[in-house]
């Protein structure tokens, strides 16, 4: 009871015309970026923070506006997939296995709307399994104290580093970049400056939002010009579209079963979406009797990721509202956002600040159905953003960043550290250095330390305190696997191939 | 070698971070290792990353020719100095610099640059200040007064 009580709130919250508007601006807005290759989930939602905090917007409402971005760019991630076989972003990859051999076969418009209806599932059940789970999971979270918190956050790193990366040495190294960089500046609890160089402009420490928008979109544009060229491909036409009734019928298990695989993903700290929607992939792959249709331009393979990906999406949201800790790439975004807006996600934001967690929730299964509206009968009004020449977006995209981080605070220093974090962010991605765990790192740093520092004061300096509790052990037990088992994987999977 | 040269890079720039780290003051209060002991640990860790990258390297990554990092090197150059240039000669006439220079990189037509750059500034700059109210100035503020 207590459920629909909490959801009627939320409904309230977000029924109202600004709210609901928001949402609608924000899908829209999305589904564009999320469409437009090369510019994710995690790009499009870091550019727009700065902007929407010009808009003197309140938190529930820039919450509402930019999860609804979030949930529209996984959907518009799908289209340039399937017309042009270039992600739109990383979890749309799984996407063009299918996708686009379906579109070369002629079928285009049913490859889209299917992955659209597939995209509604996941992102409606998991959002149903977020409000189911959520609560639970926040009560869990009181009894965390700062060893369990310390636990807690290896854990992100871990399996984000283990899962996210080839190499677990680049991992843990972009890792630590990150926590490096959030002990930057005065330490709150002693006031003792570090790692500053005795630059002014440092004591502050540095914004996650300009590390954010430097390492996704500024680097984004180094590839571009690096890369222009060699990704051209044949896109294909779009012709009529029309709603593939029997393809939906036939792959509703598909769709189903790869949202409880999703969900499950999205709510592992740190795996995310790509996960999600490769383990969906993945699992429908092993059951099918007919596995070599995959690849070939199956209507399941198209369902079965795109189901998975949203899921997973909806899913990353349960540890980050309950716990603070994202679960993917653009979730660490949206924690940004939420700390800018001076709202500790936690336990406590159940409690203190139902109407925005709640608000929240409502306003996704909104933006939800909104979505499938915006993207089954519209999807050719959306399929013409893909031939923006990059002549024009890729300036655009440059010029909205420098005006987004400059609106922050008006010094020019932040836009130099920008362009710092640009330069660093090609570098890395060039070397398959993942550049989320920065991001993360930069995020949680400075929580870890406080966590661990008290822990410290707590025992008096005695480190066993760490592994003192259930939960914490169980937490380390969970960090070593999923830092160590994805290298056995790997083998394994290189073995059998 | 790109694997080695980052993680010698990293094992000199951890090795350093440590021992700034131990220059620290202590405080006089009940913290037993105070602000010292995150960035020890972190940076124990990036040196075992470190010299793991520099003895089991992967293979190279594929580098850009040449001419390309001369692009990208004009690139943060052109970016650089439009971060300089956007307070005192006001929003319009960098951004329509900048964004054509980094048009120009991508395609290199000079004519549609320039179009291309002068729109993009003048639209955004109409989107930034009118629809989102930034405080943006169009142009310099001695010009306007």
């Amino acid at each position: 009871m207590e459920l629909f009580a909490n959801l009627a709130l939320g409904f309230s919250v977000a029924l109202s015309p600004n709210t609901l508007m928001l949402a609608v601006v924000g899908c829209i807005l999305g589904t564009i970026i999320g469409a437009l290759p090369g510019l994710g989930p995690s790009n499009g939602v870091a550019i727009l923070i700065p902007l929407s905090f010009s808009l003197g917007l309140d938190a529930t409402a820039a919450l509402v506006l930019m999860t609804s971005v979030y949930y529209g760019a996984m959907y518009g991630g799908r289209i340039s997939s399937i017309l042009l076989n270039i992600p739109g972003d990383e979890p749309a990859m799984m996407t063009t296995l299918d996708g686009y051999p379906m579109a070369k076969k002629g079928q285009a418009g049913n490859a889209l709307v299917l992955s659209g209806v597939a995209s509604f599932v996941g992102a409606f059940l998991a959002t149903i399994g977020l409000m189911l789970l959520a609560p639970i999971l926040a009560r869990v979270a009181f009894l965390f104290g700062p060893a369990e918190y310390f636990a807690l956050y290896l854990l992100a790193f871990c399996t984000l580093g283990g899962l996210g990366s080839k190499n677990q040495a680049k991992a843990a190294l972009s890792v630590c970049l990150g926590l490096g960089i959030s002990m930057i500046g005065v330490d709150k609890s002693t006031g003792l400056t570090r790692f500053t160089g005795d630059n002014l402009h440092l004591y502050d420490g540095i914004d996650f939002l300009v590390a954010i928008v430097g390492l996704f979109a500024v680097s984004e544009v180094f590839i571009f010009i690096e890369s222009h060229g060699k990704n051209s491909s044949i896109g294909v036409k779009l012709e009529k579209v029309t709603i593939p009734f029997k393809m939906i019928y036939q792959t509703k298990w598909t769709m189903l079963r790869s949202s409880i695989i999703g969900f499950i993903a999205g709510v592992l700290p740190g795996a995310g979406a790509s996960l999600g929607s490769f383990l969906a992939y993945m699992s429908e792959k092993s059951l099918a009797k007919d596995k070599e249709k995959f690849g070939t331009g199956d209507p399941r393979g198209i369902a079965a990721p795109e189901a998975g990906n949203n899921s997973a999406a909806g899913g990353a949201l349960v540890p980050m509202l309950t716990l603070g800790v994202p679960g993917s790439g653009t979730t660490a975004v949206l924690l940004a956002l939420l700390m800018t807006l001076n709202i500790t996600p936690g336990p406590l934001l159940f409690t203190e600040r139902p109407e925005v967690v709640w608000g929240l929730i409502a306003s996704l299964l909104i933006a939800n159905i909104v979505l499938l509206i915006l993207n089954v009968p519209l999807v050719k009004v959306f399929s013409r953003v893909l031939q923006v020449p990059a002549a024009i977006l890729l300036p655009g995209v440059t010029m909205i960043s420098f005006v987004g981080i400059y609106s922050l605070s008006g010094s020019y220093f932040d836009l130099l550290l920008m362009i710092l974090f640009g330069i660093v962010g090609f570098f890395l991605r060039k070397m398959d250095i993942p550049t989320v765990p920065v991001i993360l790192g930069i995020l949680l740093g400075s929580h870890m330390e406080v966590s661990l520092r008290r822990a410290m004061v707590l025992s008096d300096g005695d480190f066993t305190y760490l592994f003192s509790s259930p939960i914490s052990i169980g937490l380390w037990v969970a960090a070593i696997i999923g830092f160590i088992v994805p290298i056995f994987l790997r083998r394994l999977l290189t073995i059998s191939k | 070698m790109s694997d080695r040269i980052v993680g010698l890079l990293t094992l000199v720039v951890a090795l350093a971070f440590f021992a700034s780290a131990t220059q620290l003051e202590m405080p006089f209060f009940s913290d037993p290792l105070g602000p010292k002991l995150f960035p020890m640990l972190v940076s124990g860790v990036a040196m075992i990353a470190g010299t793991m990258m520099l003895l089991n390297p992967d293979a190279e990554p594929e580098w850009p020719v040449f001419s390309t990092f001369i692009k990208l090197f004009i690139t943060s150059i052109i970016l650089i100095i439009y971060a300089y240039t956007l307070k005192p000669f006001g929003f319009i006439f960098p951004t329509a610099v900048a964004s054509a220079a980094i048009s120009f990189q991508i395609k290199p037509n000079l004519t549609k640059s320039i179009i291309i750059g002068t729109c993009l500034s003048v639209i955004l700059f109409l989107i930034f200040k009118f629809a989102l109210g930034l405080g943006l100035f169009a142009f310099p503020k001695a010009l306007i007064g």
